[in-house]
């Protein structure tokens, strides 16, 4: 007979220590990833035949969207900031026998990110 | 012993696709519907004839697609972890509603 030893974690325990918190913040960002989706198809819709354009707009132009975008571009930024500190671990690279330095690795994510952006506000602003 | 779990890598891999679409694009596009809209750096007129572009409508449906996925496998992961290990182990529940998720953003993108 065997017996499944178990050591129950409170629900909080993510709330004891800084690096737990940050962990499960980073974790969280998919709930902005999930919003900006539903956003994307409102957008869809509303842009498309038989959509309403105006009341979709006016969302974007209310305070309120305004107060949920400068909350989601601190998280969204959070998850570019960790996820890029990340590719390094997943991301490893030879050159011949030398390991490419994973500074160099984030750094080039880094430099893709700030072109990806400027692309993106040429594109739609320009 | 149980069956490996074979979709796992798929599902990893989507994870990761959309956790870099979202790294790299989703905060300037919160600076486009954020700031260049409400301060109308994009007009109205702008903003909509940049969305009924067909290829806007393509890689936003594309971008739906990575982000649900993304979002499907970390959230239930972090449900998990919060505590909630029997809804995060509703693995078609996530999967599911991110594949409902991309099949309403394609059907809507076609509606032109």
């Amino acid at each position: 007979m065997t017996r499944e030893l178990s050591r129950p974690l409170p629900r909080s325990w993510w709330l004891r220590h800084a690096p737990y918190f940050q962990f499960m913040i980073r974790e969280l960002t998919s709930l902005v990833v999930l919003t900006y989706a539903g956003l994307m198809i409102w957008g869809l819709w509303a842009s498309g035949d038989g959509g309403s354009f105006p009341s979709f707009h006016d969302f974007l132009s209310s305070p309120l969207n305004v107060w949920l975008h400068m909350a989601m571009l601190v998280l969204a930024l959070y998850h570019t900031g960790t996820w890029i500190a990340l590719t390094p671990k997943v991301l490893v690279l030879w050159r011949d026998d030398e390991r490419i330095e994973p500074d160099v690795i984030a750094g080039a994510n880094a430099v893709l990110f700030l072109a990806v952006t400027g692309l993106v506000l040429w594109l739609v602003l320009g | 012993m149980s069956e490996p779990d074979r979709t796992a890598p798929l599902f990893w891999l989507l994870f990761a696709g959309g956790g870099t679409a979202s790294a790299m694009l989703l905060p300037v596009m919160v600076l486009v519907t954020g700031v260049a809209v409400p301060t109308g750096w994009v007009t109205e007129e702008e903003l909509l004839s940049l969305l009924r572009n067909p290829i806007t409508r393509i890689v936003l449906v594309g971008l739906v697609f990575l982000f649900l996925f993304h979002w499907a496998h970390r959230f239930r992961y972090a449900l998990v972890d919060l505590g909630l290990r029997r809804l995060g182990s509703q693995a078609w529940l996530f999967y599911g509603a991110a594949l409902a998720g991309t099949a309403l953003a394609g059907l809507t993108a076609l509606r032109l």
